[in-house]
């Protein structure tokens, strides 16, 4: 089992969308919500994500294809 | 022993003890260092601090080290200069420059790294780390060969010469990484998650950036002990800025300087402003960018300290400004010639900003205001090479008068 600390942006047409369960659900995750800001613009999800390390290469892979940005939950790790 | 006591989450604001983490467990919120203020109180006073050493490490008891051997390549203490060729051009009578392009490996990275590796030597790491875009890279590996340190330096593979080159002459292992910047930033996440190694601006990260306040109290104390009015200061992560902000605070409840009214205003490249964007859309939420600017130094589209410096600005009364991309060599060239001051993108970034706030009326004429200004020019020769353009003439008196005309 691997995890992984991730933060989700979401784009204002896909607020509605259940795409974090779908994440779930499709790649086998245990997703784990920490922090969260939600309105009807724009949100974004800090998860913690548990699972086989394929499938959540491939769930983050499935999940910006859909158009949500992830990000390190720390901030970018390159540094000036 | 130091008088770092614990580190709190400035999300959900528990404490856990001093270890090399940066991130919440809970809430995944950065970590920051707690001190013991009441029990260094009684030690700190102005005389203690001007009898230390002249680097940054006079600062001693309010940085999170224990051990009383601190990894110093003399980081730190560098001028501030009264700008006054620079204040007449933007009617600025008070302007001073904090020339922080001439430490040691040529850009304020040296405080925040030589924290960072002083702590990795007290937690018994035997490797130091990072992924840079220039700056930090050489810094790490010069203070890495001072303590006598391992270091791997990953950096993008289509990074100039001149800092691989500056990076490379220390000694580390450095690894150019084929992909994206998005591709660089997971890797180096990944291998920090696999290796027992301090990697500076992760694991150490909330050492690393206590680094950054340094250059809030030397600034105070090389105005005779007193806040500057505007501080304008260039935002990558946004860290150095909240830095800057909590050393000045630190500073006067201490009573170490009086009451003042510092207002902070942040300056990014147009082509990376996660957190201008934010702060023109009354936004406190930081949308992360792909960075497209000649501000390399400052390229960091998901900045870790982002909201934290809208929360700076916010509390100083200060501002942000997105400079745009051609401005940025014109900020180097006026600095250039009006001061004698080369200095970096970064640094390009922050002096047309200034003009910026002058030509506003942000800044009136009378006020103490410090630029800061972070790495040297050499760095990023690069983008400047279209003002270079020598005349070429024969070895004859006709030929130079011939090209320059009677003077």
């Amino acid at each position: 089992m691997a995890s992984a600390r991730v933060r989700l942006t979401f784009p204002e047409n896909l607020i509605k969308e259940p795409l974090i369960y779908t994440l779930g659900r499709d790649f086998n995750l245990v997703t784990n919500i920490r922090q969260a800001n939600v309105d009807e613009h724009v949100g974004w999800v800090s998860l913690e994500l548990e699972g086989e390390q394929l499938e959540i290469q491939n769930g983050l892979e499935w999940i910006s294809n859909k158009g949500v940005r992830a990000d390190l939950v720390s901030g970018d790790v390159v540094d000036g | 022993m130091g008088y770092a006591i614990n580190l709190k989450c400035r999300g959900c604001s528990r404490e856990i003890e001093i270890g090399p983490y940066n991130v919440c467990d809970y809430c995944f919120g950065p970590l920051e260092v707690v001190y013991d203020y009441d029990a260094m109180r009684p030690g700190m006073s102005r005389e203690a601090i001007i009898n230390g050493p002249r680097t940054m490490w006079r600062y001693k008891d309010l940085l999170p080290v224990d051990a009383d051997k601190v990894i110093d390549i003399s980081a730190g203490y560098t001028p501030l200069v009264k700008a006054d060729n620079l204040g007449k051009k933007l009617g600025l009578e008070q302007l001073y420059i904090k020339n922080d392009s001439v430490n040691p490996t040529f850009s304020f990275k040296d405080r925040v790294v030589s924290v960072a590796v002083t702590k990795a030597v007290e937690f018994g790491f035997d490797t130091v780390a990072c992924a840079s875009t220039g700056n930090l890279a050489g810094s790490v590996a010069a203070h890495a060969a001072r303590a006598g340190m391992k270091a791997y330096v990953f950096i993008p593979e289509d990074l100039e010469r001149g800092k691989v080159v500056g990076a490379s002459i220390y000694g580390p292992t450095v690894v150019a990484v084929r992909g994206t910047y998005d591709d660089v930033n997971r890797l180096c996440s990944e291998l920090s998650d696999s290796y027992n190694w301090a990697f500076v601006n992760t694991n150490m990260r909330p050492f690393y950036a206590e680094g950054s306040k340094t250059l809030g109290y030397e600034v105070a104390e090389q105005l005779g002990w007193q806040a500057p009015d505007h501080a304008v200061v260039p935002g990558a992560s946004g860290a150095l800025f909240t830095k800057i902000w909590k050393g000045l605070h630190e500073f006067l409840d201490l009573g170490l300087i009086g009451a003042f009214n510092t207002k902070m205003h942040l300056m990014q490249a147009a082509g990376c402003s996660p957190i201008i964007n934010a702060y023109n859309a009354g936004s406190a939420f930081i949308k992360p960018v792909k960075p497209d600017t000649i501000a390399k130094s400052l390229a960091i589209g998901n900045p870790a300290d982002g909201s934290y410096a809208l929360r700076t600005i916010s509390d100083s009364f200060g501002s942000g400004y997105a400079v745009p991309e051609e401005e940025v060599v014109k900020g180097i060239s006026l600095l250039a010639e009006a001061e004698g001051i080369f200095t970096e993108t970064a640094g390009g970034v922050v002096i047309s900003g200034l003009k910026h706030l002058a030509e506003t009326g942000v800044i009136k004429p009378d006020e103490v205001t410090v630029a800061y200004i972070t790495g040297n020019g050499l760095k990023t020769q690069e983008a400047v090479e279209a003002l270079v353009n020598p005349m070429t003439i024969d070895p004859t008196i006709e030929s130079f008068r011939q090209v320059i005309g009677n003077i």
